[in-house]
């Protein structure tokens, strides 16, 4: 065992390019979910950003405008499932795992042709001189720019959920659309931006994933992030903070137990492969048994709302 | 009505065994794949081999498949339903699908199943297929070997299974045959296919040191990480794995390993059609065209190539065995006697590592 082979600089740094696709797309859920609606779909938004981003990348030559196709991509599939269970009423449930299978169906066809190509991708940020700092230059300073959007998503986000009208109108459809529509609040309306805006993160992070960590396009390249984002924001209990929480937790052991396997660690690998999701559970739950019951699920999450009902 | 439904099914009933006798009907062949026909590897190159059954058979042959099955209580609804949906042949090609399979052929006894990589065969009507995957990384191995500066080459492991414990050791084997101070690191992924997993691993394992990068997971990524890192004044080799992965050539994909299932889906398809059609349990290797090595770029120099081309030509022949003795486990007791060869049986269920690698095999 030679765990001096593992550097904690590169560790910290891997680890949040491992992190960034699942925690944009748990914060886009958290979004919908906060608005009253379950979209079980994040998977198949994801890829489909994953695809629309690759191949605005690979056509244009511009990563940048990869990323605001996979954010475009990502919305619009969202806004199918948003009219389908907003406006004809269909069960979130059902149209939430419809909406993952179109997803990969969809993204598989649209990328036959780019199997094997190779995308520019972004480069890191030059902060100049700050990214010779010792550790943090690399930790902070030494990454692509949509790490740091990601992150700023979550400030924003929890800004804006607990600072500002528009999110506690969000808040309100979500824990009661009946009392929401009886102050005058558009339910639907609300509830239709936050699909399209969990849509265009969730695309945002799954063009994370083909432009910057695999950085490439395959079929099904997803693999289960999308589920692993679901879960996330139900053991973060529907708060920003513990979102990004979740998400680094997982990516960081995740690329942690490989750092640990190749470094030839004396511990079991099947324990290794289980831990990102053990002990991410783990946390979040003691978390939020600590934080009393303030942080459970919005109140009319998943029920359907009609005006005339 | 109740009448005409009944003729309507005698009718159909009727024409179907007609048919059949006159093998008029098209056969129906099903292929149940681990991962996306797109994944450029494994499953890529089994989708391959059922394009050249339609090619051989034409109008003779339907072929039907379904794609991304997870192995498990899944795989078994998949399988029964193809049956059911009146596949007279149905190829499942994964190793988690081991059980599943049997399970369904008790229930479907003239369905013929056929099922890659595993071992048991507990009913009339199943018969398993694997290639001797062993060969191809016996070449690998002495490339690898070769190759690395740092003297550590890296094992991206998908399950810790018969046939990927048989890789590891062969590679191992062979690039210490090569370069004495070599060193295996093994880093499993638990999964056949997750890109970005497999990149996480490659990452891990060049920050660690590794230079070159050997795969038993499907997906192209660790070959997209390696060139990333070259891009950025690293200096990895990799392997395309399953297929050819040649998009990634001259470097970092030096060489790669080849799936070729046609030969044997057309042979296995063909006895189906002409009656000849036997139960077996199939092992080939680079005899029988399963096991190929893609060429070999100009990155590797030219006396290493010609080792490996020798390699290939000597495990053709059926001169040389990659599991040749003298050769001890890893625990120090002796495995194969000086010039002793494997058993075709202790490879199939081999559950060790050789002497050399330092690491448990988890179970």
């Amino acid at each position: 065992m030679d765990l001096t082979a593992i550097s904690p600089t590169l560790l910290v740094a891997s680890l949040m390019v491992a992190a960034t696709p699942i925690l944009l797309a748990a914060l886009g859920e958290m979004v919908v979910e906060k608005s009253g609606v379950l979209n079980l779909g994040v998977e198949g938004m994801m890829i489909m950003g994953a695809i629309t981003g690759f191949i605005a990348a690979v056509e244009t030559g511009s990563p940048w405008l990869g990323f605001g196709a996979a954010v475009i991509g990502g919305a619009a599939v969202a806004l199918l499932f948003g009219v389908l269970t907003q406006v004809l009423l269909s069960n979130q449930v059902a149209t939430g795992l419809a909406l993952t299978l179109f997803g990969l169906g969809l993204s598989s066809l649209l990328g036959q042709g780019y199997v094997g190509i190779k995308a520019t991708s972004l480069g890191r940020l030059d902060f100049g001189p700050l990214s010779d700092i010792p550790f943090f230059g690399r930790v902070l300073f030494g990454h692509d720019p949509i790490v740091y959007i990601s992150l700023l998503v979550v400030v924003a986000v929890w800004a804006f959920l607990r600072f500002t009208r528009a999110g506690l109108i969000l808040r309100a459809v979500g824990e009661s659309h009946e009392a929401a529509h009886a102050l005058g609040y558009h339910v639907r309306r609300v509830r239709l931006m936050a699909i399209a805006f969990g849509g265009a993160c969730a695309g945002l992070g799954g063009a994370y994933l083909s432009l910057v960590r695999v950085p490439q396009w395959t079929e099904g390249m997803t693999a289960g992030a999308g589920w692993i984002a679901l879960a996330i924001v139900v053991f973060a209990s529907w708060r920003a903070p513990r979102v990004l929480l979740g998400a680094y937790l997982f990516g960081g052991i995740t690329v942690l137990q490989l750092n640990l396997q190749t470094a030839g660690a004396q511990v079991p690998v099947e324990l290794l492969s289980a831990a990102p999701y053990l002990v991410t559970i783990l946390v979040l739950v003691l978390i939020s048994l600590r934080a009393g019951r303030s942080g459970d699920a919005p109140a009319d999450l998943g029920k359907p709302f009609h005006a005339s009902s | 009505m109740k009448f005409t439904t009944m003729l309507a099914g005698a009718l159909s009933l009727g024409l179907t065994g007609a048919a059949f006798a006159d093998a008029h009907e098209p056969l129906k062949v099903g292929f149940v794949y681990v991962g996306p026909v797109g994944d450029g590897g494994w499953t890529y190159q089994h989708d391959q081999g059922r394009l050249a059954v339609e090619e051989e058979f034409g109008d003779r042959v339907e072929t039907v498949y379904q794609e991304s099955v997870p192995e498990g209580a899944d795989a078994e609804r998949v399988i029964t339903q193809m049956a059911l949906g009146g596949a007279d042949i149905i190829f499942t090609t994964s190793f988690g699908y081991m059980d599943p399979t049997n399970n369904v052929a008790a229930k479907f006894p003239d369905v013929k199943f056929e099922h890659a990589t595993g071992f048991k065969r507990e009913h009339p009507n199943v018969s398993t297929y694997d290639a001797r995957f062993y060969e191809g990384r016996a070449v690998l191995g002495t490339i690898a070997g070769h190759l690395t500066e740092t003297d550590k080459i890296g094992y991206i492991a998908s399950f810790p299974i018969p046939e990927v414990i048989q890789g590891i050791n062969s590679t191992y084997l062979h690039a210490k045959k090569v370069n004495p101070d070599v060193e295996i690191v093994v880093t499993w992924a638990y999964t056949w296919f997750d890109p970005a997993k497999e990149a996480d691993a490659a990452r891990a394992m060049i920050d660690q040191g590794v230079d070159v990068i050997l795969q038993h997971t499907d997906s192209t990524a660790p070959q997209a990480a390696a060139q990333e890192a070259n891009a950025n004044g690293a200096r990895i080799f990799t392997f395309g794995q399953a297929s050819d992965m040649s998009a990634f050539a001259p470097t970092p994909r030096v060489a790669s390993i080849i799936d070729n299932w046609a030969p044997y889906y057309i042979e296995r398809v063909g006895a189906l059609m002409d009656g000849t059609y036997e139960q077996t349990a199939s092992w080939g290797g680079m005899p029988e065209g399963e096991v190929v090595i893609g060429e070999i770029t100009d990155a590797v120099p030219a006396e290493v190539k010609a080792e490996a081309e020798a390699m290939i030509a000597a495990i053709t022949a059926g001169e040389y065995h990659p599991f040749t003795g003298p050769i001890n486990k890893a625990d120090g007791s002796v495995w194969l006697e000086d010039g002793q060869v494997a058993e075709d049986g202790d490879l199939l269920s081999m559950d060790f590592y050789v002497e050399g690698i330092e690491a448990e095999i988890p179970n």
